[in-house]
């Protein structure tokens, strides 16, 4: 095949944060130091702040503990979940920069079946800066990929495609199961490497694991919220799953696009089971009714904004889930909390620039 | 999916011979196509006799057999072309078709090995697809994958799955626009993965590969709109791609799952691109008005099977794309009469599995 001249993908270092929730230490970042060496790093700790964190030499950063989230959230800190990973969303939040890739500490470099080792933050900017396409399915996957493009019967007038606002890697070795698939399969791993990003179609939800993500801040930034998990909460384990079917919903209604696929990272860690059963043991019940929920939620058309959109999502969850249990008009209450925090954190002017619109 | 057992008298390979000389085909495709039974259509409108190396079980239907089923007005309407493995669906009376056009070779996959373009298609449509919500590790039913964490433990039962559609190597399905501007482009990535197409989510069924279960979804793939200058090359037809997305409505109404992805097939180098831009502009335009007219198709809930469903659309294909040009009108009369002689001639009887 003839080689085509592909403008090396933009590094993106002054437009990108990494931000990493930790609870243990950050000796993984050793290994990503080829990728990771040039950006900036927000570091989420999570449970005891008095706890040092040990960041390895020479990395641009910033770390919150939970006194930092307290200190400067104030009583808004009471949207932010303590003792579970989903406190990253603060970093989300405290970010100044366009695009966030935010990434679990047992999650390493994964090589391609060449043997090469896989730059996933590369990869990321290369799904999140060209289009993606959510109104009709590209049987040839990304479009846009070298070597790939528009089959026969795509129409013309949808191949600008959409603003992609997400990018949702995947992981090889440890895949991500809930808890009783775990139990049934402690040895299955994730040994297919499947070459293809694709554009996950309007209208379909999808279960957005965090461990490996992507998003553009500024068309999507206040619709992560990573829900109210761990401490003192009736669940763990579903706190991306929310964000991803809240995201998704509003990116359908924005007409914004979320990816799926490559990079692939290496997921090291399997977590126990049991213990995840335990967390996840509401949500898998509660799920079979947020799924409804979520598939046949409406967004105005007056909802133009992200933020609109979520305050919105945040009345109909109290509205419609919290007879499914009070949870939800925590959770509700938190969802704008989150907003109103965020909007206090990120003066309005600039995002509603930069918002899709419906 | 090696561990597929599959009857041989559960499947029919439906071919439409567009070329006369099908030994090279046959030749290469033996190794996978000799247990089955094979049903060969000559395109009517191909006047050599075709060329068949022994060793097959097989039938042969040309323009006479076609003529005496259907009366030769219909055969020049319906069947001419690509579209006369439509034929050879009617006349089937297997579990599962599999149809792969005449340029088309087995391809090999990521390990070199030969891709058994059969046994992956049957894997497809024996296993559950999943169209209500999208697995991030594609399909969940094949070995060393399952369903993610945060995927309803109520849906994984999965539909059954309909239609399988197969990909390809080397040339891919690009329309002759896409082709002729990138003439050195040849797909050379082998993705590994099937996967569900999401209910209510369009997508372009290309008629290259394809598989189905016949008694399900066989109304619903249709020759219905054929081009005023239709040609014998895949860049000068849309056929496939109109009764494709009938077939997806159809397939979404009742409640059947299409897959896409596994297997690939090698297709070869024919035709040119750029002499097929002259005739594809129909094609691309007419594009323009059916994605948006199926994206919106929501069906009666009394059609309950694929041929009302077929029949209704018919009507919607008449009424709300038929004014603007009678392509349309022509495509929704072809889907009315393919009912009709669906269900007097391929509804007959399945031969027991």
């Amino acid at each position: 095949m003839a080689a085509s001249s592909v403008a090396p993908t933009p590094l993106l270092t002054d437009e990108l944060d990494i931000v990493i929730p930790t609870i243990r230490n950050l000796d993984f970042l050793e290994m990503w130091r080829p990728f990771f060496q040039h950006y900036h790093l927000i570091i989420v700790q999570d449970g005891d702040p008095t706890k040092k964190i040990n960041v390895p030499e020479g990395f641009d950063y910033e770390l919150y503990n939970r006194d930092d989230i307290n200190r400067i959230l104030g009583p808004k800190a009471s949207c932010i979940s303590f003792k579970d990973s989903a406190c990253r969303c603060f970093g989300y939040m405290v970010s100044k920069k366009k695009y966030i890739f935010t990434i679990d500490d047992d999650c390493f470099v994964a090589k391609d079946p060449s043997g090469k080792d896989i730059n996933a933050l590369e990869q990321h900017i290369k799904n999140l800066l060209c289009p993606a396409t959510p109104f009709f399915f590209n049987t040839l996957y990304d479009p846009y990929r070298e070597g790939a493009d528009f089959v026969r019967g795509y129409p013309f007038s949808l191949r600008e495609g959409a603003p992609t606002a997400v990018s949702h890697g995947l992981w090889l070795n440890i895949p991500d199961y809930d808890a009783p698939t775990q139990l049934v399969k402690p040895r299955e791993r994730n040994t297919r490497y499947v070459d293809a990003v694709l554009t996950i179609p309007k209208g379909t939800l999808f279960p957005m694991c965090g461990m490996n993500l992507a998003f553009d801040r500024d068309l999507i930034g206040p619709a992560m919220y990573f829900g109210l998990m761990g401490d003192g909460q009736p669940i763990g384990r579903y706190d991306d799953m929310w964000a991803g079917w809240c995201t998704k919903v509003i990116c359908d209604h924005l007409g914004l696009g979320i990816k799926t696929g490559l990079p692939y990272i290496w997921h090291s860690k399997a977590s126990n089971p049991f213990v995840n059963l335990k967390k996840e043991y509401k949500g898998i019940y509660w799920q079979e009714e947020l799924i409804p929920f979520f598939q046949s939620a409406i967004l105005p058309k007056e909802c133009t904004t992200v933020q609109a959109c979520y305050k919105e999502l945040a009345k109909q969850v109290n509205a419609k889930l919290s007879n499914v249990d009070p949870y939800f008009t925590k959770l509700a209450d938190a969802m704008v909390t989150w907003i109103d925090a965020w909007d206090e954190l990120n003066p309005p002017s600039k995002a509603g620039l930069a918002n899709g619109s419906a | 999916m090696s561990d597929t057992v599959i009857k041989d008298d559960e499947v029919d390979i439906v071919i439409a011979a567009l070329r006369s000389d099908l030994t090279s085909f046959m030749e290469d495709w033996r190794i996978i196509f000799s247990r089955f039974h094979l049903i060969i259509v000559k395109d009517p409108d191909l006047s050599e006799d075709l060329k068949i190396p022994d060793g097959f079980n097989h039938d042969v239907y040309t323009k006479s057999d076609i003529d005496q089923c259907v009366g030769s007005a219909s055969t020049s309407v319906l069947f001419s072309g690509y579209s006369c493995r439509y034929f050879g669906y009617l006349m089937s009376r297997k579990k599962y078709i599999v149809s792969i056009d005449d340029d088309c070779v087995p391809a090999k996959d990521n390990k070199g090995h030969l891709v058994d373009v059969v046994a992956q298609h049957i894997w497809n449509l024996r296993a559950p697809a999943t169209p209500f919500f999208f697995n991030t590790l594609y399909d969940p039913y094949c070995a060393g994958a399952d369903f993610v964490r945060g995927y309803p433990f109520s849906l994984r039962n999965g539909v059954t799955c309909a239609l399988s559609c197969g990909l390809w190597l080397n040339l891919a399905d690009l329309d002759a626009p896409t082709q002729a501007l990138k003439p050195e482009m040849r797909n050379s990535r082998y993705v590994d993965a099937v996967l569900t197409v999401p209910a209510r989510t369009m997508m372009p069924l290309s008629g290259i590969n394809v598989a189905f279960e016949r008694e399900v979804i066989g109304p619903a793939l249709f020759p219905g709109l054929r081009l005023g200058g239709e040609g014998k090359l895949r860049w000068e037809t849309i056929e496939d791609l109109f009764s494709g997305m009938c077939a997806k409505v159809v397939c979404d109404h009742l409640g059947l799952g299409v897959k896409s992805g596994l297997p690939y097939v090698w297709r070869k180098e024919s035709g040119d691109a750029v002499e097929s831009l002259k005739k594809e502009w129909e094609g691309v335009k007419l594009m323009e008005e059916v994605v948006p007219f199926f994206q919106t198709v929501r069906l009666l809930r009394s059609a309950v099977t694929a041929e009302d469903c077929v029949l209704e659309i018919a009507k919607m294909v008449k009424e709300q794309l038929g004014p603007s040009d009678r392509v349309f009108t022509r495509a929704a009369d072809a889907m009315v009469e393919w009912i009709k002689l669906w269900k007097a001639v391929a509804s007959a009887s399945t031969s027991a599995a």
